[in-house]
C-alpha cells in the first residue's frame, strides 16, 4: 500500500458528535503510514477547506451521521473550489443511505465508505484513490 | 433472490471464513467463562432479597408483579407539528411514556437561523427553539398526565425550564411533572459530543436543575446518568458500567458542594444504558452496577435511606449492535436484548426499530419495536416472578466477576485525578477511540460473529428493507418560518431583561440559574440567546483532540 507518507485530513463537520467512525478511520490510516490530522467536533466547511489547503493534505475525509451530508459535501466542494484547491479529494463515511451514493459521486466525492466495510478494505480504497 | 455461490464468498474476502462451531470461552468484556460454573465457584451471601440492600436481585421487593417495565419509545423529528402527530400516534398504541429526540442545533445550543445549524434543522429530532415550539409538542397532550423523557444534555437544563414553563402553560402544578432529562454531561466529552460548556460550569448547571427539581419537580428524574453513549463508542459492558458509576459519583461530589444532601438527591438520581447482544454480560452487567451502586452510596457516602441507595435504570436494546446488513435480522437481535433488560431489571426500555442503524424508523418499523416488547412483556411470562435467574451459579459468578471489574475501572479513573479531569485532558476520549478500533478490528477479522456482516452473508443482503422514511423537506423552512414569526411578535424588552437577569446569576456561583432559565423562556427568548448568554459568561469548552 502506498499510503505512507500521504497527507490525509479527517474532518467532522457539522453539529453531529459521533466521532467513532473518524477516529478508527484516523487511527488505522497512520497505523499505515499516513500523515493523519484530525479536526475534532463541529467544523464549518470553510474550515475545513482552509484547513486542508494550510495542511497541504491529499485527501479530505469527512464523516457524517446525521443526515446532512448533501449540504455539507456539497459546501465543501465549494470552499475548496475557491481556494482554488480542487485537486484535493473528498471521500466520506457515516450513515449514507444508498440512494445519495450516485448525487454525492457527482458532486465530487470519490468514496463513500460505511460501517459495514472492513478497515482494510476502507484502506485499500482510499489508496487506489490517491493513487489514481 | 438469488443465493450466495462460492464465487461471491471468494469476491468478499471475509465471507469464505468457515463460522466457528465452537461458543467463544471470553465474553466480550474479556471474562474467561469455565465450561460449568459449580456451586463451590459461587459466594452466595452477598446477594440478598429483592427490594433489599445491595439490591442484587432488584430495587422492588415484588420486581414486576408490581407493575411491569415503562415502555418508552424514543421519537421526534422535523417540526413540533409533526411530532406531535407522532406522539400521539404512540399513545394511543398503548405507550405508557414519551421519549423526545432534539435535533443537534437545539442540543448544541444554536437557533435554527445560526449559520452552523443550517444543515441540520429537524433531522435527528425537533427543533425546539423556544417555548411556543414546546407549546405546540405538548398540544393536546396534558403534560401532567404523561411521563416524558428529553435526551438532551449541554442545553439540559433550558428544555426542563421550557417543560416548567409549559405546564404553567397548560395550567398544570409543576409538582405533577414526571419524567427524565438526560442532563449527563461527562459522557458528552467522551462519546456523544453535544458538549458547549467548560466542565466545571456544566456540572454547576447540572447541579443546580438536580436541586432545582428535587424542591419543585419532585417526581421528575431531573439527570439519567448514561452508559450507554461510551458502549456505543467502542467500551465494553464491564467499562460501560465502571465509566457509568463514576460519572455518578462526580455528580454526587458536585452536588453535596452546591449545597445539596445526598439522602435526599440520591433519590432522584437515575441511569440509563445500552442492551447488547451477549445475553448474560448484559443481565449480569446490571445486577452488578446495581449493586455495586447501593455499596458506594452507602460505603462512601453514608447514605441510610434504602430509597437513595437504589439503582433505577433505562435502557435502550439496539444502537451499535444493530447492522445494516440483512436488516431484518436486527428484530431478533432486539428482540434478545429486550429479554436480557427484563431479567437485569430495568425500569424503563426503549427498543431500536430494525431499520434504525441507518435512518429514523418508520411508523412500520417503529411499530414491530413496540410490539417486541409487548410481546415480552405479555406473552412470554417472563416478569412472573422477581429475578428469575438469580441463584443460578453462572449468573451469581458472573454478577461477581463483572462488580469486581467495575470497581477496577473506577478505581483506574480515581488514580488518573477523576473524571473531570480524565476529560478535559482528553484521555477518556483516547481509550474509547482505541477500543473502538479493537471492537470493529474484531469484527473485520472474524473473531466476533456478526450474522449477515462477516458470515452468512447474501448478494442481495441490503435489499428487502422496505419503506423509506422521508423527513419532509421543507420541515426546515417551516421551522425557521416559526421561528422568525416568534422573534419578531415577543416582548423584547421582557426578553433583554430576562436575559439580563439570567447573565448577572450566571456570574455568581450562588445562584441557582433554573429560575432564571424559566423566566427567559416565559418571555420567549430563545435557546441560541440562553446560550451566548451563559457562553460569555464561561466560554465554551475546548475540545482535547487526541488521538
Amino acid at each position: 500500500m502506498s499510503l505512507k507518507g500521504k497527507r490525509i485530513l479527517i474532518a467532522k463537520p457539522g453539529l453531529d458528535g459521533h466521532d467513532v467512525g473518524a477516529k478508527i478511520i484516523a487511527l488505522a490510516l497512520r497505523d499505515a503510514g499516513a500523515d493523519v490530522i484530525y479536526t475534532g467536533l463541529r467544523k464549518s466547511p470553510d474550515y475545513i477547506a482552509r484547513v486542508a489547503v494550510d495542511e497541504d493534505v491529499d485527501a479530505v475525509g469527512l464523516s457524517m451521521l446525521s443526515g446532512s451530508h448533501k449540504e455539507i459535501v456539497a459546501e465543501t466542494v465549494q470552499c475548496l473550489e475557491a481556494l482554488d484547491a480542487s485537486d484535493i479529494k473528498i471521500f466520506i463515511g457515516g450513515t449514507i443511505p444508498a440512494e445519495d451514493h450516485k448525487g454525492l459521486k457527482a458532486a465530487g466525492v470519490c468514496g463513500i465508505y460505511t460501517a459495514e466495510m472492513t478497515i482494510d478494505d476502507v484502506l485499500s480504497a482510499i489508496d487506489k484513490e490517491l493513487a489514481a | 433472490m438469488s443465493r450466495t455461490t462460492k464465487a461471491h464468498l471468494e469476491q468478499d474476502g471475509p465471507t469464505e471464513r468457515t463460522p466457528p462451531d465452537k461458543p467463544n470461552p471470553v465474553t466480550p468484556s474479556g471474562i474467561e467463562v469455565p465450561v460449568v460454573v459449580t456451586p463451590d465457584m459461587v459466594d452466595f451471601s452477598g446477594i440478598g432479597q429483592p427490594g433489599q440492600y445491595p439490591f442484587t436481585r432488584g430495587i422492588f421487593e415484588t420486581g414486576f408483579r408490581g407493575r411491569l417495565w415503562t415502555i418508552r419509545q424514543y421519537s421526534g423529528f422535523g417540526t413540533a407539528e409533526e411530532s406531535n402527530k407522532r406522539y400521539r400516534f404512540l399513545l394511543d398504541q398503548g405507550q405508557t411514556g414519551l421519549s423526545v429526540a432534539l435535533d443537534l442545533p437545539t442540543q448544541c445550543g444554536y437557533d435554527p437561523t445560526d449559520p452552523m445549524a443550517r444543515a441540520e434543522v429537524g433531522k435527528v429530532g425537533v427543533s425546539l427553539s423556544n417555548l411556543a415550539e414546546v407549546e405546540l409538542l405538548f398540544d393536546g397532550i396534558d403534560v401532567g398526565g404523561i411521563s416524558t423523557s428529553f435526551t438532551i444534555n449541554g442545553t439540559a437544563s433550558i428544555i426542563y425550564a421550557m417543560y416548567c414553563a409549559v405546564a404553567d402553560k397548560q395550567g398544570v402544578p409543576r409538582e405533577k411533572l414526571t419524567g427524565t432529562i438526560q442532563n449527563d454531561i461527562l459522557k458528552e466529552y467522551v462519546a456523544r459530543g453535544t458538549w458547549i460548556f467548560p466542565v466545571k460550569p456544566s456540572m454547576r448547571l447540572i447541579a443546580d436543575t438536580i436541586l432545582f427539581s428535587n424542591e419543585q419537580t419532585p417526581r421528575f428524574n431531573a439527570i439519567s446518568i448514561a452508559g450507554a453513549h461510551v458502549r456505543d463508542a467502542g467500551c465494553t459492558a464491564v467499562e460501560e458500567m465502571g465509566y457509568t458509576l463514576a460519572n455518578g459519583l462526580a455528580y454526587t461530589d458536585e452536588l453535596i458542594r452546591r449545597g445539596g444532601e445526598v439522602e435526599k438527591f440520591a433519590r432522584r438520581l437515575s441511569f440509563f444504558f445500552y442492551v447488547h447482544m451477549d445475553f448474560f454480560e448484559e443481565i449480569c452487567k446490571f445486577r452488578a452496577g446495581r449493586r455495586l451502586w447501593a455499596k458506594l452510596m452507602k460505603e462512601r457516602y453514608g447514605v441510610e435511606d434504602p430509597k437513595a441507595q437504589m439503582f433505577r435504570f433505562g435502557v435502550v436494546c439496539g444502537g451499535s449492535s444493530l447492522i445494516g446488513a440483512q436488516p431484518h435480522n436486527n428484530i431478533v437481535r432486539v428482540g434478545t436484548e429486550t429479554m436480557a433488560a427484563v431479567l437485569g431489571g430495568a425500569q424503563s426500555i426503549f427498543t431500536c426499530a430494525f431499520d434504525e442503524a441507518f435512518q429514523i424508523p418508520t411508523e412500520h418499523s417503529a411499530e414491530i419495536a413496540l410490539r417486541t416488547q409487548q410481546i415480552i412483556a405479555h406473552e412470554s411470562g417472563i416478569a412472573r416472578t422477581v429475578d428469575p435467574l438469580g441463584g443460578s451459579y453462572y449468573v451469581e459468578w458472573l454478577t461477581d466477576q463483572m462488580e469486581a471489574g467495575m470497581m477496577q475501572v473506577i478505581e483506574e479513573i480515581e488514580e488518573y485525578g477523576g473524571v473531570e479531569k480524565a476529560v478535559e485532558d482528553g484521555w477518556l476520549q483516547m481509550k474509547i477511540a482505541q477500543r473502538a478500533s479493537e471492537r470493529k478490528r474484531a469484527g473485520d477479522s472474524g473473531e466476533t460473529v456478526i450474522v449477515g456482516q462477516n458470515y452468512f452473508r447474501r448478494d442481495d443482503q441490503n435489499e428487502g428493507i422496505g419503506e423509506v422514511f422521508k423527513l419532509d423537506p421543507q420541515a426546515t423552512a417551516r421551522v425557521i418560518e416559526k421561528f422568525e414569526r416568534v422573534r419578531d411578535t415577543r416582548d423584547t424588552a421582557a426578553v433583554e431583561s430576562s436575559l439580563a437577569a439570567l447573565e448577572k446569576a450566571a456570574s455568581d456561583d450562588g445562584e441557582n440559574l433554573v429560575p432564571y432559565l424559566i423566566d427567559c423562556c416565559h418571555a420567549y427568548a430563545t435557546v441560541g440567546e440562553m446560550v451566548a448568554t451563559l457562553k460569555g459568561q464561561w466560554g465554551e469548552f475546548e475540545e482535547p483532540v487526541r488521538l
